[in-house]
């Protein structure tokens, strides 16, 4: 049964069946970073330098070393990344069950909300009339909250002002509802973090950190392409590299998606 | 009178750039301390400790009591013209390129009678204002101008071949993001540069001054991160051959010392925006600079370094940021050394604290983005290779000369049982 199950998915990405839909930003030195006060620690920018070019340095070869942080670009958050999941044990990003990488996907349309007001912020409300639509989202399933935000390029990513990001997110309500009567595995979005830009002034503040960590769920951030998703039936693919204790980590994302009809 | 300069004819194309030849070059310790005054715009010579004759040219002992006790002292400026020449050969290349040449004869106020470079203003038995400058060969020379001011001074093509006015020239400013980058945008356009073409880094996060550095007259904004290799190298792609002046206004700068940071991260982003970034930049624009420091009359001329003063002597108040401009102010050497013979000056402007976030709590005295823009404009135009701005900067860099190891000893001693 699995080995056919296996067989029938090589099938179906061989011949098209089954599309691979990516779900990543290039990783580009000057792609927007989330930006904290000036008197804390900063998220490193995505940086390289060639090591050679077929020249002087490295005659047959183009190699280089790069350099960012556990939360540049694309990427995941481990639970031990907020201090309400510090204690999980395999929390980080090298001893988190693998199963958690590969997972069905649910994704909740915001686009328009999102679109009339850029402090949106997604409710149980929201999420239960979606679920009348495409049904009660299943329990261990990631769910993507769609707000078209990776069309914005430069200064309208990050929407900052004098009062901070504006960006939408999830409400502390919403959390407490995927993780309490869903059972969610994960939630990911395509602003800078899982949270709103003016996620500081919730309470909790910050929830999708503080209440998804705090209960051992994962997170990922600066998504792209979820208009390409359907709301549900498509598979994440999302592994973050092994880093020892990692609180995090870039990574490229991947969906499966029906291609039949394509 | 001299007549104002035009704006320099477009290069053909089609002919080789020329380039660089030197003036002669003197290499003894003596000469090369009134080399080192002049790059400072001070006008010194040896003055006697015995008999007080002051001496000119540089010697070893006092040509009148043979006491070997010659001690470099500030003179005053003035002089007179008592005879003048104008040359029209000379056996080196530097010189017959730039023929006619006008010298003369000046008596100095102070007492020695000189040999020395005339402006075009100044006529025969009249008064004189000698300054002291370095020339394309970084030899310091005499230079003799109208006592006062005349119409379009600036522009004599003999003085003019010792500073690196930013008239007519198009200039770099790496960061248009900072108050000091904006104010040094405006001061460059007021000084008459053609062009400013100005460095923003990270143009996703919105800064201060953006609309109205984007509404200037002259002004190109580009982007430029000097912590991003691929960025400077995609800038000189496009401005290298066309940027006469680079000025590095970008810092980075926290307060603490070592022990007060609990990792290395902050140290490195100042070794990288300070030191590494200088050398980025360095890499990119250095050689197409040194190429062009005898292009014309606007040629490349200049890449001015702003540097906090406490890369001489660390401050632990600033403990690190202290160590990544020591490393800066050595690259800056290091340039000098790679940028000799090109034409090319690199100018240091050391400033104290800066009215700024960063500075916030300490007391004044503090120098302003406008006092650090002036000053930058004043050292182009007048071709001075290290200025310090500000009261700290010019108390420390006094004591620095006078005592490296006391200025330490000030700075980690006294200053910190102050604070205990």
């Amino acid at each position: 049964m699995t080995a056919n199950a296996l067989a029938g998915l090589a099938d179906a990405l061989s011949n098209g069946d089954i599309r691979v839909v990516d779900l990543t930003h290039t990783l580009d030195p000057d792609f927007p970073v989330i930006v904290l006060p000036a008197e804390f620690g900063q998220c490193a920018r995505f940086r390289v330098e060639e090591i050679s070019r077929y020249d002087d340095r490295g005659p047959g070869w183009y190699w280089r070393n790069f350099s960012c942080g556990e939360h540049t670009g694309t990427h995941f958050d481990a639970p031990i990344h907020w201090i309400s999941g510090k204690d999980y044990p395999n929390a980080a990003v090298d001893s988190i069950p693998t199963s958690a990488f590969v997972r069905s996907v649910c994704v909740i349309n915001c686009s328009k909300e999102c679109a009339e007001d850029e402090d949106f912020l997604l409710t149980p409300e929201f999420i239960q009339q979606w679920e009348q639509q495409h049904g009660v989202i299943p329990a261990g399933n990631w769910v993507l909250m769609r707000s078209d935000w990776s069309k914005r390029s430069g200064a309208e990513y990050l929407n900052m002002r004098d009062d901070g990001a504006h960006s939408p997110g999830p409400s502390g309500d919403a959390v407490k509802f995927l993780i309490e009567e869903r059972d969610v595995i994960g939630f990911g979005t395509e602003t800078v973090g899982t949270d709103a830009g003016q996620a500081h002034l919730l309470s909790p503040p910050y929830p999708a950190h503080y209440l998804f960590h705090g209960a051992n769920r994962y997170g990922l951030q600066c998504l792209a392409n979820l208009d390409q998703l359907p709301p549900t039936g498509a598979v994440l693919v999302c592994p973050p590299l092994k880093i020892k204790n990692g609180s995090g980590s870039p990574l490229r994302v991947l969906a499966m998606i029906d291609g039949s009809g394509s | 009178m001299t007549e104002a300069m035009a704006q320099p004819a477009k290069r053909n194309p089609q002919k080789r750039a020329v380039l660089p030849t030197l003036p002669p070059f003197s290499r003894s310790r003596q000469a090369l301390t009134f080399s080192s005054r002049a790059a400072e715009g001070r006008l010194c010579l040896q003055v006697c400790g015995s008999c007080e004759t002051v001496v000119y040219p540089a010697r070893e002992i006092c040509p009148k009591c043979w006491c070997s006790a010659l001690i470099w002292t500030d003179i005053a400026d003035g002089g007179r013209l008592i005879a003048e020449t104008v040359l029209r050969t000379s056996i080196n290349t530097y010189f017959r390129e730039r023929m006619p040449w006008r010298v003369g004869t000046v008596e100095m106020d102070a007492g020695p009678t000189a040999l020395m470079h005339l402006h075009g203003d100044v006529e025969h038995g009249a008064q004189v204002k000698i300054i002291a400058r370095t020339d394309k060969s970084g030899q310091g020379v005499l230079f003799a101008l109208p006592k006062m001011e005349t119409p379009n001074m600036a522009d004599d093509r003999q003085l003019r071949a010792l500073t690196c006015d930013p008239k007519f020239r198009r200039a770099l400013v790496t960061d248009g993001r900072s108050a000091i980058g904006q104010a040094t945008v405006r001061a460059l356009s007021a000084a008459g540069a053609t062009q400013i073409f100005v460095g923003v880094a990270e143009q996703w996060r919105p800064f201060e001054g953006a609309a109205e550095l984007a509404a200037m007259p002259k002004v190109e904004i580009l982007p430029l991160d000097v912590t991003d290799t691929d960025s400077v190298n995609e800038l000189v792609g496009e401005i290298g051959g066309r940027t006469d002046i680079l000025i590095n206004t970008t810092e980075h700068v926290r307060p603490g010392a070592s022990m007060e940071r609990n990792n290395v991260l902050i140290a490195r982003e100042e070794m990288e925006t300070n030191y590494f970034g200088l050398m980025r930049l360095i890499q990119a624009f250095g050689p197409a600079l040194r190429a062009r420091g005898a292009d014309g009359d606007n040629s490349a001329c200049a890449w001015v370094n702003l540097l906090s003063v406490y890369a001489l002597s660390n401050w632990p108040t600033f403990g690190t940021t202290s160590a990544s401009q020591a490393a800066a102010f050595s690259l800056s050497q290091c340039l000098r050394g790679e940028f000799a013979g090109s034409g090319v000056k690199v100018i240091n402007i050391l400033t104290g604290p800066t009215e700024d976030a960063w500075h916030q709590p300490l007391p004044a005295p503090k120098v302003t983005a406008e006092g650090i823009a002036k000053a930058i404009v004043r050292s182009l135009q007048q071709g001075i290779e290290t200025m310090a701005l500000g009261a700290v900067a010019e108390d420390v860099l006094a004591r620095w000369r006078e005592d490296p190891t006391v200025l330490e000893r000030e700075l980690t001693q006294v200053a910190a049982g102050a604070s205990r």
